[in-house]
């Protein structure tokens, strides 16, 4: 019998396959990633919930599927749940406190699917609170650590966010993969920061009935793994229509897998010119520069593009992301679900509830958002931040007349600090400038590991491409993969050395 | 344009979260770097240009109206904070 550090070194795609030949069984991959968390977890709080029984007997009828030649895409294949992502039965809490007793009686789509081809369910992922954020700093439920460290370094660095948690255990191998979900950045920023590639397809590939709303024009369901073809095979189950969601496609569902192989030969691969900004970091630019001389290599032509809105994304951002969150969240009120704040009249109690449930970060955007859409400011702000994403989304219509996809890095930087940018709200903000324009026009972008900076830390690129073709992405995505042999693993991870013996429990 | 405590009283009002007089100076202050940082769209040229409110390309779906869901009172009560029999319970709103 394999240890559980051996089971732990398959990664999706491999365990997939010796599931099906079973060379080890579903339960044996099920204790070996619960082991881990156990063992991990306390120190890297990537986890709210552990659900360790429903993963068990998700994993025994796995085996007893495949025991009858029976299985599905993923059929015994764990994974962590964002909590964002409702769950029957299972407390889902979008990071926050008001939602710290919410035990949701439906199940989301994306998660159904899943669940409907075989997947075993590890638990729930910390996050940003209602995924606002990007270092997971904002969790009701505490910080998560990333895996990766400075060597000698004692800082405890960030995740990333607002998937940190989803990212963090992908990384750390307290996951085959994770589901997560992107608004501005917050698949591909933690993706990056933690080493592993990360996928937000195409607004409208993947339904968001039970996905708990921030930004509905943005939110989008995607997820992160150890691979490309990882991420490729996770979105396969992960995407399709579905008629609860009014801006769900009703497209086939691609071989998303397949289109990992194609290679780059021929294609048009653009460098959009505003994404070189003033006072990058030299390590950045050229992990960039190194990422369009492997696709060179392999075939491509790189050319010189404009996206001439580049730099008012952000502020877009937040203007759009803000307004429609303050509308999302007047749920949140104490009355159907969640935690109540008693207080004396109806209005007390809504005020109370709201001001002790949500953090800083949620009251912040909350505000904001209100203001912007109040009576008096809707056009100057709201309406005017809806015309400039206009022409941001022309911005990439124009460009993608003459090229396949886009080049350019995941994040301005490496993992930071816990702590770190945490007095100044736009410091923070600044962190999505390269992931937030794909966002805004709704378009599928991804992060792939493409280096390690002179602190030993991960850096990303990231490859944008056209509306619904997730396919050339992938394609991208999986040729810098290849070129950059990324192999580098954090130190604090499962079946390492460093890390406590959990082979004893296989 | 600034925004002074008496404007943040306001929209934390409509917002329904209650804040304190000292944190109206806080957020305040936090608010108006955020604001102050949003005002640089103010140099893009935007006349003539629709908002766009969506990117989903595509005509919303039409299906026929008929009830799909629904007799799951249990279900949608579960989470309630307080209850009475099939209904949510809130304070007396009218004496």
């Amino acid at each position: 019998m394999m240890s559980a550090s051996d089971l732990i070194e398959f990664d999706l795609a491999a365990a997939r396959d010796a599931l099906r030949a079973r060379s080890f069984s579903a339960r044996e991959l099920t204790e070996a990633y619960l082991g881990a968390i156990e063992a991990l977890n306390p120190t890297l709080n990537a986890y709210i919930t552990v659900t360790a029984e429903g993963a068990r007997a998700q994993a025994d009828a796995a085996d007893a599927a495949l025991a009858k030649g029976e299985h599905g895409a993923l059929t015994g294949i764990p994974l962590a749940i964002k909590d964002l992502f409702c769950t029957t039965g299972v407390r889902t809490t979008a990071g926050s406190a008001i939602l710290g007793n919410f035990v949701p009686p439906y199940e989301s789509t994306v998660t159904a699917h899943l669940l409907r081809d075989g997947a075993v369910f590890l638990g729930k992922a910390n996050m940003d609170e209602f995924a606002m954020g990007s270092s997971n700093m904002t969790s009701a439920f505490g910080a998560v650590t990333n895996p990766w460290s400075t060597p000698g370094g004692n800082a405890r660095l960030v995740p990333g966010g607002s998937s940190g948690g989803s990212a963090a255990a992908t990384a750390a191998r307290l996951a085959l993969g994770a589901t997560a979900t992107d608004t501005g950045g917050s698949i591909r920023q933690p993706a990056s920061f933690c080493g592993i590639a990360g996928i937000k397809p195409t607004y409208g590939r993947c339904s968001r009935y039970g996905i708990v709303a921030f930004a509905s024009s943005l939110d989008q369901a995607g997820p992160v793994a150890r691979t490309v073809l990882d991420c490729a095979i996770l979105l396969g189950s992960m995407a399709g229509h579905d008629p609860r969601d009014s801006t769900s496609a009703d497209l086939e569902v691609p071989d998303f897998a397949a289109a990992c192989r194609r290679g780059v030969k021929g294609l048009r691969i653009g460098v959009p010119r505003e994404y070189r900004m003033d006072g990058m970091p030299a390590e950045i630019e050229a992990i960039w520069q190194q990422g369009l001389a492997w696709l060179r290599e392999q075939g491509a032509e790189i050319v010189d593009v404009s996206l001439p809105h580049t730099k008012y994304g952000l502020a877009t951002y937040y203007i759009v992301a803000p307004a429609e969150a303050s509308s999302n969240l007047a749920r949140y009120d104490g009355v159907r679900f969640g935690v109540r704040a008693e207080g004396g009249d109806l209005t007390d109690l809504y005020e109370n509830t709201r001001a002790s449930g949500f953090g800083a970060e949620v009251r912040r955007r909350i505000l904001i958002g209100t203001y912007v859409l109040s009576s008096g400011y809707y056009d100057a702000y709201y309406l005017r931040a809806q015309k400039v994403r206009s022409l941001i989304l022309k911005d990439f219509t124009d460009v993608f007349r003459d090229v396949d996809a886009l080049v350019t890095p995941t994040a301005p930087s490496a993992a930071f600090a816990q702590g770190e940018k945490m007095d100044d709200p736009v410091k923070m903000y600044l962190n999505d400038i390269f992931t937030i324009p794909a966002s805004m026009a709704g378009v599928p972008a991804m992060s792939v590991p493409a280096g390690l900076d002179p602190d030993g830390l991960p850096i990303g690129l990231q490859v944008i491409g056209k509306p619904f073709d997730e396919e050339m992405v992938l394609a991208v995505g999986a040729a810098i993969e290849r070129a950059a042999g990324f192999t580098s693993l954090p130190a604090m991870r499962a079946g390492a050395s460093l890390a406590l013996p959990v082979g004893a429990r296989a | 344009m600034a925004l002074d405590p008496a404007t943040i009283g306001r929209i934390a009002r409509l917002a329904r979260i209650r804040i304190e007089d000292w944190q109206a100076e806080q957020l305040g202050h936090e608010l108006n770097s955020i604001l102050g940082w949003i005002e640089q769209l103010n140099e893009v040229d935007i006349e003539g240009v629709k908002p766009l409110t969506g990117v989903a390309q595509m005509a919303l779906p039409m299906r026929e109206d008929a009830v799909t869901d629904g007799g799951l009172v249990e279900e949608v009560l579960a989470n309630a904070p307080d209850r009475a029999g099939s209904f949510y319970a809130v304070p007396k709103v009218v004496e």
